[in-house]
This record gives C-alpha cells, sequence and structure tokens, in this order.
C-alpha cells in the first residue's frame, strides 16, 4: 500500500497527516482530525451528508481523495460557527423553523444553504431547491429546510 | 485499491512520463465523480491514478469569430456560470445543468463526462447536436482531432489509447437561423441516470427545414447521432404532421435496452414523443 504526507488546512487550522492513496478525505476529517459533523452515509457521492467545502466549493468529500486535498483550504461544518459558539446566522434559522429532526442531514444542507446565500443573497424558493438537490433528508419533507433558508435572504 | 499509486503532475510532460513507466491500468481522474466510486465499488482496479485536476491551462471558454473552445477540465458548474455558453449554445447549458446535482456539477468535468463513456452521457448529446471535435494529446507527440461521432466504441468505450487524454472540445458557432432543444427523462429531477435523452439542433428558413441535427442518449450502446431522420427532416415543410410522420421513424434508429430503470420498450416509444416534443420546442425558439 502507497503512503503519502498530506498537507491542507482545515477551518484555518494547517494539519499534516500520513494517508493512504485510496484514502477518502472523508475518511481522514472523520476518524484522523476528529471532526465528526461531516457525515459517511451513503458512500457514493449520491447523498450530500459529506458536504464539506474545498477551497470555497461545497463538494462530496465521500469520494474526493484525501491526497487530493494537497494544499488545500476546507471547512467543515465545524468551522461555520464561530470560536466562541456564537452560530451563524443559517443555522439559527434552522434552529427557529424546526428545519433538524435527525440531525444527519444538517451539516451538509447548511454548507449548501451558506453557499447559496454567499452567491445569491436573495433566492426564490426554487432557487433554493434546486440549489439543495443534492443533500437528501429521510425526516422533515424539506418545507422547514426551505423556509428557514428562504428566512435567510435578504 | 491495494498499492494503488497517486500522481498530481503540474504539467502534461510529468504525466506522460509517469505513464510510460507504468506496467498495469492507469486510470485519469478530473472530478472523480464516477472513477472514484467505480473504484470502490471495485469495478475498475488501477494501478495508477493521474490526477489531472491541476492542469489550470485545460480549464477555460473560449469565445472566436466562429468557434467555441472548452478546456476538458472545465468543470460542469462553470458550464452552467457561462453567459457565453447560455447565449451560443443554450442546449449545452441545459444539458450541464441537469447533469448530477450541484454538488457533483462541482468536480465533475467536461473531457471527464466524455471519456468516461456512459451510453447515457449527459454532455453528448448536445455536442453531438453541436458536431463537435474532441482534441486529444497522446505521450509525447501531438494528439488528434476526432469527430465526436467517431469517438465513442460502446459503453463506457472510447477511440482513446492508453496515453491519450482529452484536451479540449470546440464546436463551430451555430448560425443565427439554427435554434436547438434539449429533453432528458429520468426518474426523479436531479441525480438521475437518463432513460432518454436528446439534443436536436434545426435550421429553418420560411418553416422548411435546411439543416437538421438529432443526437439521442441512453436509448444504445453509445449516445448516437441519428442521420436518417436529419436526412428525412431537411427540405421537409416542417408542419404537425410531417413532424409527427418523421419523429416516428428514430424507433428504428435505436436500439434500447431493459434494464432497472425502464423497459427498451418504454425507452423506444418515449424517444419518439420526446422528439416530436424537442423539434416543435426549437421551432418555437425559432419564431422568437
Amino acid at each position: 500500500m502507497n503512503k503519502k504526507v498530506v498537507n491542507f488546512t482545515v477551518n484555518g487550522e494547517p494539519h499534516e497527516v500520513l494517508v493512504e492513496t485510496n484514502t477518502l478525505l472523508l475518511h481522514v476529517l472523520r476518524d484522523e482530525l476528529g471532526l465528526t459533523g461531516t457525515k459517511y452515509s451513503c458512500g457514493t457521492g449520491q447523498c450530500g451528508s459529506c458536504t464539506v467545502l474545498v477551497n470555497g466549493e461545497p463538494i462530496l468529500s465521500c469520494i474526493f481523495l484525501a491526497v487530493a486535498a494537497e494544499g488545500a483550504d476546507i471547512v467543515t461544518i465545524e468551522g461555520l460557527s464561530a470560536p466562541d459558539g456564537t452560530l451563524e446566522s443559517v443555522q439559527e434559522a434552522f434552529l427557529d423553523f424546526g428545519a433538524i429532526q435527525c440531525g444527519f442531514c444538517t451539516p451538509g444542507l447548511v454548507l449548501m444553504a451558506k453557499d447559496l446565500l454567499n452567491k445569491n443573497p436573495n433566492p426564490s424558493e426554487t432557487e433554493i431547491r434546486e440549489h439543495i438537490k443534492g443533500n437528501l433528508c429521510r425526516c422533515t419533507g424539506y418545507v422547514s429546510i426551505v423556509r428557514a433558508i428562504k428566512s435567510c435572504s435578504k | 485499491m491495494e498499492g494503488m499509486d497517486y500522481l498530481r503532475p503540474r504539467n502534461l510532460r510529468d504525466a506522460f512520463n509517469a505513464i510510460e513507466k507504468t506496467k498495469g491500468l492507469i486510470k485519469f481522474i478530473a472530478g472523480g465523480t464516477n472513477v472514484i466510486p467505480d473504484i470502490r465499488a471495485e469495478t475498475l482496479s488501477p494501478k495508477l491514478i493521474v490526477d489531472l485536476s491541476v492542469l489550470k491551462s485545460l480549464y477555460y471558454i473560449k469565445e472566436t469569430n466562429r468557434t467555441i473552445s472548452i478546456g476538458a477540465l472545465t468543470t460542469i458548474s462553470e458550464i452552467v456560470k457561462s453567459d457565453v455558453i447560455r447565449r451560443v449554445a443554450p442546449i449545452l447549458s441545459s444539458a450541464a445543468h441537469q447533469l448530477g446535482n450541484t454538488l457533483t456539477r462541482n468536480r465533475a468535468t467536461l473531457g471527464g463526462n466524455l471519456a468516461d463513456a456512459s451510453p447515457a452521457a449527459d454532455m453528448a448529446p448536445p455536442l453531438l447536436a453541436l458536431e463537435a471535435l474532441i482534441h486529444t494529446k497522446c505521450g509525447q507527440e501531438s494528439g488528434r482531432k476526432i469527430s465526436l461521432d467517431k469517438f465513442f466504441l460502446g459503453p463506457n468505450k472510447t477511440v482513446l489509447a492508453k496515453d491519450e487524454i482529452i484536451t479540449k472540445i470546440t464546436f463551430l458557432k451555430p448560425k443565427e437561423s439554427a435554434h436547438g432543444s434539449y429533453i432528458k427523462l429520468g426518474l426523479r429531477d436531479s441525480m438521475a441516470i437518463s432513460i432518454v435523452s436528446l439534443a436536436v439542433m434545426l435550421q429553418v428558413e420560411n418553416n422548411v427545414c435546411q439543416k437538421a441535427r438529432i443526437a439521442l442518449g441512453a436509448v444504445a450502446p453509445t449516445p448516437v447521432r441519428s442521420y436518417r431522420v436529419e436526412k428525412e427532416l431537411e427540405g421537409r415543410e416542417m408542419s404537425i404532421k410531417n413532424i409527427h410522420e418523421i419523429a416516428v421513424l428514430i424507433e428504428k434508429e435505436i436500439s434500447p435496452i431493459s434494464d432497472i430503470r425502464a423497459s427498451a420498450e418504454y425507452r423506444k416509444y418515449e424517444t419518439s414523443v420526446l422528439l416530436k416534443r424537442a423539434i416543435q420546442q426549437a421551432l418555437e425558439r425559432g419564431k422568437k
């Protein structure tokens, strides 16, 4: 098996890890760095629960090799709230609108919501639904999620 | 993935040097949205993965007076966002928009979608209808230009050699009088492998079709053009009656299979229904 040293930052902190070439970024984040906010669900890039930001863009970490993260800036859900624990407005909205039930899809959805609002501060409901199509939720039926995101639009 | 090696070359020369020295299966990877799931499912066991994703020179969308040129590593997200593509080739925009979902589109690339060569490859039908050319680089030699309709050999098989990569995809800008339509039928609205997909480009004057290009996905071992239906349309008046008569001929041009998503009979039927719809949409756009 081939091992490689990989350097990247996660939530602003630099990390150096030794990984197998076939290790996925998701597992490094969860198992090596203990950042378990990002979830492992389908493992095939279809459910979105493994969403993280790499160089500002949301991607699926369960189909992203750790070795491909060399030099990257990664943000996980843990990196969204302030160091003192103050929640982002999107996170508050999810709480206010009851958009969380089991919570498993939530990290991915919150990151996608933040991504949308950064790019389009006033999205329509259609645009919201379009943007979160890659994140599955088995609990809420999405209505409360869409309302929460809509409440954050300017 | 036992003993898999990984290389992320900064330029093509380094890539080709590494490939020359490797025996065993080499897999190029860009976004990895098909390659990684395949490796995890163990339908693919490469000895070496060559990650092309930092070859910045292959990310671009360029417009000249006559042509559009898209670097092979341009992500599908970039194509969705491109005003140039939306203006010049809206059927390509439309297909990009319906590929996977927001997350996969951020990583999936145009070159990767074509090189993976699924019979249902989303970007293939519009590029076939636009008569696109694939440009490649092969080892230390210069490479070649391949017309997209000669590129696919079978499911997940192309004419690319083991050490050959796509560098760019080009097509001539359609004439002002040409309009098209792209329709994808899937079992759901997003993250769906097509049951039938089709792209149509029509050039019509005084309601007579001057030039037609019809391309289909998911209804044959590869994405295909329908030369016969194109010839039937050319020179004919675009009346509802004629369109209906000609659209039905498509059923003889395709060879869909029955699989977990749909039966062959359903695919055949839907293809002619959607072809009528696509022709009508293209004509509507021409009238605006």
